[in-house]
């Protein structure tokens, strides 16, 4: 028998992540690695367990298959419910044909009939690109208090930044009045976080409407929002605090990584309330040895240090040979750096091969841009890789 | 070939009075963030055994918490998975009950139960604290092949007078066959093979083994089954030569734990291919190294904050070393939170121990200072 739910979180994962470059060639952006041992949609996952919300569909239609298996049964975030937990969700067909998600709005409208399935009450629409720690059921008594049909978290960004985003345009009592995408001249700073809680109802009205209409592109932010409030519809901000980054580039997904490190870090992920779960490889303990230098850095399980780590994050199985420096740098797993390589402001994927002597990237201190490897990459010794290069392939021009 | 596991959790536990005061041999925290029965557990899980009663006497609290429902080995199924087996005491036993049961025999009689409603063909049968990383699978190949009753795992290794009077030595015919068997010995020395307290046999020969001893009242399984039936049984040795650490007493637990930094010992025993050894999941973040630390030749944990100086040691889950302090030589178990400016020296710290700022510990690898769990200093 079905049991109902109050609340039901909508994961929207579907999306391709291009700014991401070759991390996102073969990856859902969710699914990048984030933070030693994590992935982007590790945040929202915990998030959501720790609010207790217990039935999230995760919508996917771009390269699922890294996504699907560290999802699983959702066993890690204690998704693996008996009734409810954690469900992929990709287009599929009916008996009027089949389409692929075309907006966000369109992705949630397609899945009407799952979240019909626990008559919430409530449903949390969720972007799986960002990294934050947030009480989703805090923004829901919020939305209660205020007999709200829809709640958008906002979070208040420098003005001079403010053009970059969705600005929500607030009465005293955090109503809405007006939603500028990307504005030229901000009235606000108070950015649309991408995370909407709606009464089912009222969002089942508004995404049939907007299905009807033949000039939507069918997207939260773009139609079903400013539709919303031409209508008049109770619409309310829900200022959050805290941290919150948007990964969607890759020097931000850089800048998000390094906000981990340091004595006070930005984002503290050793706190015993609020913890970000994930899939926990089996990896040995990391051992530094006789020469090493580690300093200002995450270290994870599996990682052999030998030279010398500064400013950086290696995930797992990361090997730094005796006479190598990784700085101001991102090393996913498995990947090795021979003895008298030097990588700067770099961020490296997983099992690349780097060989003796090579150079990857340049300080930003030096004028250095952000340089990325792809997958699987085999560098060999005495390369040198110009800063700002990002490739998932070894052109002569870069050797 | 089926077969199933039986665990002794609480064997040796005076071996290493210190650190059993408060857990069970087997739940005894290992290279910084196993559990001496992960060990155990990871070789039969490694070599596809997927039904494990785990038997318990007392203090199994900490084990019971490590254990959990067996996800982290694979081993929450409905099919077999990880049973915990308790003492038996009937409510009627009051007055003549031991409470302690102490022999391998006397635990397996309590578990016949567990044992008679399993329906695999084998059993494996292993003590808590087997620190190596073997391959059952091809053991139980070879108890076959050679027609064996029971097969007992063996390695070839080097005796000192002190680490003989802990140990079974086993004495083999050319062909393999055991023809005697020392328990604990003094004053034996040299190169001899030891036994690893893992046995394979059927299942239900163990039932009738069972069964014989409680008729004739035998206790140990080394000396009333093993050795004084050797003629009855076909007893083969199979021999293993991989790494093995044989902890019997505090300071061996700090040598074995300290061979740890040689990455030879490491690959032989946590890193050998599609054998990995599984622990419980904690869910913690990597570790933090800040502005001012400095590492070297130690082997970490994940959830820790470094600030200050590791040398030459193994730190645990979430351990803090703050601004100043200098760890060396030590051992410092999980959760455990040493504070500025400390100095440590062949120290162990059991889990949750606080160092408060500017304290020195200083012991030696012979008596290491051992600090108990969660003491503050």
């Amino acid at each position: 028998m079905l049991q109902k739910k109050e609340c039901v979180a909508m994961l929207l994962a579907g999306g391709q992540g291009s700014r991401l470059y070759n991390l996102t060639e073969k990856n859902a952006k969710p699914a990048v690695p984030f933070g030693g041992k994590y992935r982007i949609i590790d945040f929202t996952l915990s998030n959501c367990v720790n609010s207790g919300i217990d039935t999230v569909g995760v919508l996917t239609q771009y390269q699922p298959y890294v996504l699907n298996e560290y999802i699983g049964s959702g066993q890690p975030w204690d998704l693996d419910r008996t009734y409810g937990g954690v469900k992929i969700l990709p287009p599929y067909q009916r008996a009027n044909g089949a389409y692929w998600y075309k907006g966000t709005a369109n992705a949630i409208y397609q899945n009407l009939g799952f979240i019909e399935r626990y008559d919430p009450d409530y449903v949390l629409i969720l972007s799986g690109d960002h990294i934050y720690k947030m009480n989703y059921y805090e923004m829901l008594k919020h939305h209660k208090e205020k007999g709200a049909d829809c709640t958008i978290a906002v979070i208040d960004v420098p003005l001079s930044e403010a053009s970059r985003f969705g600005i929500m345009n607030t009465r005293e009592d955090n109503s809405i009045y007006e939603f500028e995408e990307k504005p030229a001249h901000p009235k606000s700073t108070k950015a649309s976080m991408g995370i909407y809680i709606f009464g089912t109802d009222v969002l089942k009205k508004y995404l049939e409407e907007d299905d009807n209409d033949p000039n939507s592109s069918n997207d939260f932010g773009k139609n079903v929002i400013p539709k919303m409030l031409a209508d008049g519809v109770k619409m309310y901000a829900y200022p959050f605090k805290g941290y919150w980054k948007d990964v969607g580039t890759v020097q931000s997904l850089w800048e998000a990584n390094m906000d981990l490190i340091g004595d006070q870090p930005a984002l503290d992920l050793r706190t015993r309330e609020f913890r970000i779960y994930s899939r926990n490889s089996t990896r040995p303990p990391h051992f530094a040895g006789e020469k090493a230098k580690i300093v200002n850095s995450l270290v994870t399980e599996g990682c052999e240090v030998y030279g010398t780590v500064i400013n950086s994050v290696l995930f797992g199985g990361v090997k730094v040979a005796a006479g190598a420096t990784v700085r101001d740098s991102v090393i996913f797993e498995e990947t090795e750096v021979a003895e008298g390589s030097v990588i700067d402001y770099s961020i490296l994927d997983c099992r690349i091969n780097v060989g003796k002597n090579c150079v990857i990237g340049a300080p930003a201190a030096e004028g250095g841009k952000i340089t990325l490897l792809g997958a699987d990459m085999k560098i060999p010794d005495g390369t040198k890789i110009e800063s700002g290069t990002m490739t998932s392939k070894l052109t002569k021009e870069v050797k | 070939m089926s077969v199933t596991g039986i665990i002794f959790s609480n064997i040796h536990d005076n071996n290493l009075p210190e650190l059993t005061r408060l857990r069970t041999m087997a739940s005894v925290p290992y290279g910084c963030r196993y559990r001496f029965i992960d060990f155990a557990l990871s070789n039969m899980v490694n070599s596809g055994v997927t039904s494990i009663g785990i038997i318990t006497q007392a203090n199994y609290q900490s084990l019971s918490d490590h254990i959990g429902t067996g996800k982290d080995w694979d081993l929450a199924s409905r099919a077999g998975g990880i049973k915990l087996i308790p003492p038996n005491m009937t409510a009627f036993a009051q007055d003549n009950r031991r409470a302690h049961v102490t022999t391998r025999l006397e635990s397996l009689k309590s578990a016949t139960v567990y044992i008679a409603s399993r329906n695999e063909e084998l059993v494996v049968l292993s003590d808590c604290d087997v620190i190596c990383n073997v391959d059952l699978g091809d053991m139980i190949d070879f108890h076959q092949k050679t027609g064996a009753d029971i097969t007992v795992a063996v390695k070839k290794t080097t005796l000192t007078p002190e680490t003989a009077m802990k140990n079974v030595i086993v004495k083999s015919d050319d062909e393999g066959r055991m023809n005697d068997m020392l328990i604990y010995p003094r004053d034996v020395s040299g190169e001899c093979s030891i036994s690893l307290n893992i046995m394979v046999l059927r299942r239900d020969r163990l039932l009738e083994i069972i069964a014989d001893a409680s008729a004739h009242g035998y206790t140990s399984f080394n000396t009333d089954i093993l050795l004084n039936q050797k003629n009855l049984y076909k007893i083969m040795t199979y021999e293993y030569d991989g790494y093995f650490a044989c902890v019997s007493s505090l300071s061996e637990y700090f040598t074995c734990s300290m061979e740890l930094l040689d990455p030879a010992v490491r690959h032989a025993l946590l890193e050998v291919k599609n054998r990995p050894v599984y622990t419980k999941v904690r869910n913690s973040p990597p570790t933090r190294y800040t502005e001012g630390s400095f590492v070297k030749n130690s082997l970490l944990a994940d959830g820790c904050v470094i600030s200050g100086h590791v040398e030459n040691s193994i730190i645990f889950r979430g351990v803090t070393v703050s601004a100043g302090a200098v760890v060396k030589n030590s051992i410092v178990m999980q959760s455990s939170f040493i504070g500025k400016n400390c100095s440590l020296n062949c120290a162990i710290l059991d889990k949750n121990v606080v160092i408060k700022d500017d304290r020195i510990l200083s012991g030696h690898q012979t008596i290491p200072f051992y600090v108990p769990k969660n003491s503050i200093v």
